[in-house]
């Protein structure tokens, strides 16, 4: 059985491909029907897939070599594209983790989406997402895995313009996909100068080929070029500065999507394809500063927003942006082990911390302001407490999950700052102050939501069991998930890492001030936010510092930027080539257009219907060739051009 | 003269088809005559699984008069594929509209006998006779509407505008023959090596291109198309575009390509010029058209246009193309007349303007419609993107301005494929009813739809065939 799934593991992403088919062609009409369909592909790529990363993770050939299979797609000479899957213990990793959290996620979708008119629709494009996210994971080649990206790109736009009656969900949607596309479009720059120099994009051949750049002809220039090119993709999919301003705006989908989509998988494939490339990115050097530096950069940034925001969503999107900025450090400084390891830990308590908002939204019916609820633990036991769960984790208290992988992550920054590279410590000290950020924001928001006094205009009430289920099952991977990569027992860095397997000694030191860090965050955030009923120290440091009160809250006027840039400047631009179209390429088009239209007219009166007329041109027509060939052939022949 | 029989058995078959149809619809009662076209279907589909299976049979028989190889079996199966589609999608049309006359069908297998024993013909003879089994069956077929003037009009003009094409084609022969002293296209090419030529073999050839490029409907031998495509029965325009033209390619192909490769320069200009001609003339005056069969008809000379274009390359990645298109455009094409035909069942009319709404009328019809067309415009992810960008990719070196030319008019023929689209998907039906197609029309329908995608999406193993039985041509 482990065989046969190790070389079926395309049956992953057919499987959630296969509903979306059927519940588009057969069975949109029935609601729960559509919605069954959906949820037996999934948790049958699930099985599949913890067959898998069984199969995977009891083998130790695998840590060495892939296995990679794959069949012509489409080539000619000197060309070729396959399509195929490649399973490492990495890839097996994110199968398994995808499908379980989509899994989780389309069960409570079948409560929180109830009696929505496009009931059946929603699980067609969860299942269509399901469908590209696998195939991007398994994918072996570039190629592939660029259609899949653009597809997981797709999805997301049609799962956050979900509510088609909601105009801030149209606009959010087409935000988020004109955002990612000019990510896109540098990564596909990349991707064609690799296949130019190198001739391929098969993942193992380009990992062969790469640290013999130098024989292909290309410099350490051109190689650091495609390298940060290729990049521009994650930071807009990963929402990395400054190409995050998308991420926080899709929370006007669904919440389960922003689970799904915007917190646990499609926003980490850009990590998940960095760690893919790092072949690509280990040989140049200034590339790598780069991805820790801006992932650095997007942890600290994305935190300080985080700490004045409202609403529940918004706060936990900003997290998101953060916690993707680590994970992207982890790569930067050259980790793979650690930043998986994030990723991983990190899809669980997100997920959770998500969907537990989407039952607190559930009950307040979409009242989104933290500031007009608190109690709420009282009504809501399960979801206050996953909550709990899901803050601790991501605050980096032991032994919750995110601790584990935090730590792991400043202990490697840690190493390479000790490695000769001065910038290190300036990263490591932003990740540590996101670290405090982190607990303090996060715990604002849990105080604010669950405890201190009930607001009397709210009802609220616990969420169906299809709701609270996923919520207990992530609280149960949110609490031990971290527990496979602890420094005393590393075995995730043993299977997942890059190069050499490191063995690093714990760091005593350096997880107390974790932890010390993460306490004080909480401890901060609770005597603001829950010993003073008030909020009265709160309210009066927001007024004392003002202005950096509405710097973070107005998210440092990125949005105004970025909104003044197109109204003036590429809106200017667009109305001088505006004219210059209407005029000069109009003109020109609408002139081969008529001239085509009027020849097709002209031409249409050689058609007389008469069948003498037929035979005339019939007979002209060998007459004119006959005497063209016969005699002047050769000087035709050279007017033309081509002849062999 | 030793006749390998191994080598024919498709041919008898399908021979023995075509006479048991006919005999058996003598015996049976007037009544029971419906039943004639699940015979010929199940029996063309017996044919299919033969020349299917006999696909690793090449060889030689009658003396070099009938070739066999893996070339001909592939334009075989193209041809019997399109026989089957016509045979099973216009099983109602047919009995609306025709008649269950006891010679349609059989004329049917009889015409696709004559294409295969011009696809596999070794000398201008054997071309002769299936070229005319062919023409002959289809004048038949054409005017088969026999209460319907049009069918009349479409029947006499396909006779008398056939009858001249094989007389110059015929001619050409024997000019052919004058010149080189045989009539085997093996010892004519060895014969053209040796130095024959001259006038007389380049006025032959001329006649050549008129009569087979008559058949394939390239401009400006093209004109009788049109009316004939549109009086024609829907069922016998959709076989006479695909099943047709496509042996006549193959032969084409067999004749210039393999054959009189000595003079390719005399050729090669001229067949390059009359595939930018059709590409012009088809796509332009499909534009200005109301009737679709008649709009089908003029992008069925466009398409000629781009076929002819792996001709020009006379290479194997050429005659690849050649092949690898001929098969989708069988599927395309019978898409769009199957739509064409089972609306005209409803609603009896072919204007484009009734089409209004057909997306709500009858959802399935419209996307197939839909795709057809715009696999035919070469839209990327559909069978007629990779297909064209077989046939342009052979000859990028050397005649640019042809593939830009392609390039330019498949732009031209979004226009008019997508008004079509327009009518169906954004105007509002006049009568409202939906169309309900029948089971036969569903899955051929489907079978289109479904080729078209998934060739246009995963083109590798097809074109490995193609690429494999074009290789058998060059190296036999």
């Amino acid at each position: 059985m482990v065989e046969f799934a190790l070389n079926h593991a395309w049956l992953v992403p057919l499987l959630p491909a296969l509903a979306f088919v059927i519940i588009v062609f057969l069975t949109q009409r029935w609601k729960r029907l559509s919605s069954l369909v959906s949820i037996t592909a999934m948790l049958g790529s699930f099985v599949i897939a913890s067959i898998i990363a069984y199969g995977v993770f009891t083998n130790h050939e695998f840590i060495e070599k892939s296995l990679v299979y794959s069949l012509k797609w489409f080539g000619m000479e000197g060309f070729n594209i396959n399509v195929g899957v490649m399973l490492d213990p990495t890839s097996s990793m994110m199968l398994f983790m995808v499908s379980l959290v989509a899994s989780l996620i389309q069960i409570y979708s079948t409560g929180y989406m109830k009696g929505d008119p496009q009931y059946s629709l929603f699980f067609a494009y969860l299942s269509l997402f399901g469908a590209s996210m696998l195939g991007l994971i398994i994918s072996s080649n570039l190629l592939q895995l660029f259609v899949m990206w653009e597809l997981v790109g797709l999805c997301s736009y049609l799962l956050i313009g979900f509510y088609t009656f909601k105009v801030s969900a149209r606009e959010a949607a087409k935000k988020a996909f004109m955002t990612t596309r000019i990510g896109d479009f540098g990564m596909l720059l990349g991707i064609l100068f690799l296949q130019i120099k190198f001739g391929t994009l098969d993942l193992v051949e380009l990992a062969a080929a790469i640290p013999m750049f130098e024989q292909f002809g290309v410099s350490l220039g051109l190689l650091t070029l495609i390298a940060l090119l290729f990049f521009m993709g994650p930071v807009a999919k990963s929402g990395q500065f400054p190409l995050h301003v998308w991420l926080p705006d899709a929370m006007e989908g669904p919440t389960p999507v922003s689970a799904l989509i915007h917190a646990a998988t499609m926003v980490v494939a850009g990590v998940y394809l960095i760690g893919r490339t790092l072949f690509l990115y280990v040989q140049v050097p200034g590339a790598m500063e780069v991805v820790a530096a801006i992932g650095a950069f997007t942890a600290l940034f994305a935190a300080a927003i985080a700490i004045t925001q409202r609403e529940i969503k918004r706060i936990l999107a900003y997290s998101t942006v953060s916690q993707l900025g680590y994970m992207m450090l982890a790569l930067g400084v050259g980790s793979l082990s650690a930043s998986m390891f994030h990723l991983w830990t990190h899809a669980f308590f997100k997920a959770l911390m998500f969907l537990a908002a989407g039952s607190v939204l559930h009950a307040l019916h979409n009242k989104a302001d933290v500031w007009d609820m608190g109690g709420l633990i009282k009504k809501m036991p399960i979801t206050g407490w996953t909550f709990v769960v899901g803050g601790l984790a991501i605050a980096g208290i032991p032994p919750f999950a995110g601790f584990w992988s935090k730590d792991e992550i400043l202990v490697v920054t840690m190493e390479y700052a000790k490695h000769g590279h001065a910038l290190g410590y300036v990263l490591f000290g932003m990740a540590a102050f996101t670290a405090f950020l982190t607990a303090f924001y996060m715990w604002r928001m849990i105080f604010l939501t669950f405890f201190g006094k009930e607001k009397a205009e709210n009802h609220p009430h616990e969420s169906p069991w299809s709701m609270t289920a996923p919520l207990i099952v992530l609280a149960v991977m949110a609490s031990i998930g971290g527990l496979i990569g602890t420094p005393w027992a590393n075995i995730w860095g043993e299977w997942i890492n890059f190069g050499e397997v490191h063995h690093a000694e714990p760091a005593l030191g350096l997880m107390l001030l974790s932890v010390i860090l993460a306490l004080a965050g909480i401890g901060l955030a609770y005597t603001l936010y829950c010993k003073d009923g008030e909020k009265k120290t709160a309210r009066k440091l927001a007024e004392n510092y003002q202005s950096l009160y509405q710097l973070s809250y107005n998210k440092f006027y990125i949005d105004e930027v970025y909104a003044w840039f197109t109204q003036k400047i590429v809106d200017g631009t667009a109305r001088v080539t505006y004219y210059f179209d209407i005029y000069f390429v109009d003109g020109i088009v609408n002139g081969i257009a008529a001239v085509t239209r009027g020849s097709g007219k002209g031409l249409r009166y050689l058609q007389t219907g008469s069948m003498q007329t037929y035979a005339l041109v019939f007979f002209l027509a060998i007459l004119v060739i006959t005497v063209v060939l016969a005699f002047g052939s050769p000087s035709l022949a050279s007017i033309m051009g081509g002849v062999k | 003269m030793n006749i390998d029989f191994s080598l024919i058995t498709t041919e008898i078959a399908l021979a023995i088809l075509g006479l048991a149809i006919f005999t058996l619809g003598l015996i049976i009662p007037r009544s029971a005559r419906k039943g004639l076209g699940n015979i010929a279907l199940l029996g063309l589909i017996i044919v299919l699984g033969i020349a299917v299976y006999s696909w690793p049979n090449q060889g030689e028989t009658l003396g070099g008069m009938y070739i066999v190889d893996h070339f001909s079996s592939f334009f075989k199966i193209v041809g019997l594929v399109a026989a089957i589609l016509v045979v099973f999608g216009f099983r109602r049309y047919v009995a609306a509209n025709v008649g269950n006359y006891l010679e349609y069908y059989s004329t049917i297998v009889f015409a696709t006998l004559g294409m295969i024993v011009m696809i596999s013909a070794g000398d201008f003879i054997t071309l002769y006779l299936g070229l005319e089994l062919m023409t002959i069956s289809f004048i038949v077929l054409v005017a088969f509407r026999s209460f319907d003037v049009k069918s009349l009009e479409a029947g006499i003009k396909y006779l008398l505008l056939a009858g001249m094409s094989s007389a110059v084609l015929l001619y050409g022969l024997s000019l052919v023959y004058g010149a080189t002293g045989t009539i085997l296209f093996a010892e004519v090419a060895q014969s053209i090596i040796d130095g024959s030529g001259g006038l007389l073999l380049i006025i032959g050839l001329v006649m050549l291109i008129a009569g087979l490029g008559f058949k394939v409907s390239a401009a400006p031998f093209h004109m009788w198309s049109p009316d004939v495509y549109e009086g024609a029965p829907t069922s016998v325009t959709a076989f006479l575009a695909t099943g047709s033209k496509a042996a006549s390619f193959a032969i084409l192909i067999r004749v210039f390509v393999g054959s009189l490769t000595g003079i390719q320069e005399h050729w090669v200009m001229l067949v390059a010029v009359l595939a930018a001609l059709s590409m012009l003339i088809g796509n332009l005056i499909a534009i200005p058209q109301t009737n679709i069969k008649r709009m089908l008809a003029y992008s069925s000379v466009a398409q000629a246009g781009y076929i002819m274009v792996g001709i020009v390359a006379a290479s194997q990645s050429g005659v690849k193309g050649v092949m690898f298109y001929s098969f989708i455009y069988v599927f395309a094409t019978m898409g769009a007349f199957t739509v064409v035909a089972a609306v005209y069942n409803k609603i009896k009319s072919d204007e484009i303007a009734d089409y209004a709404g057909l997306a709500q009328r009858a959802p399935l019809a419209a996307t197939v419609l839909l795709v057809c067309m715009l696999s035919m415009a070469g839209i990327p992810l559909l069978a007629g993107f990779v297909g064209k960008f077989y046939l342009f990719m052979a000859i990028v070196d050397g005649y640019m301005w042809l593939v830009l030319l392609g390039l330019i008019m498949s732009m031209v023929s979004v226009y008019y494929y997508l008004r079509v689209v327009l009518v169906m998907f954004r105007d509002d039906p006049v009568d409202p009813t939906p169309l309900k197609m029948e089971t036969s029309v569903t899955i051929t329908l489907l079978i289109a739809l479904g080729v078209t995608v998934f060739l246009g999406i995963y083109p590798g193993p097809l074109s490995e065939i193609a690429n494999t039985a074009a290789q058998s041509f060059f190296t036999p």
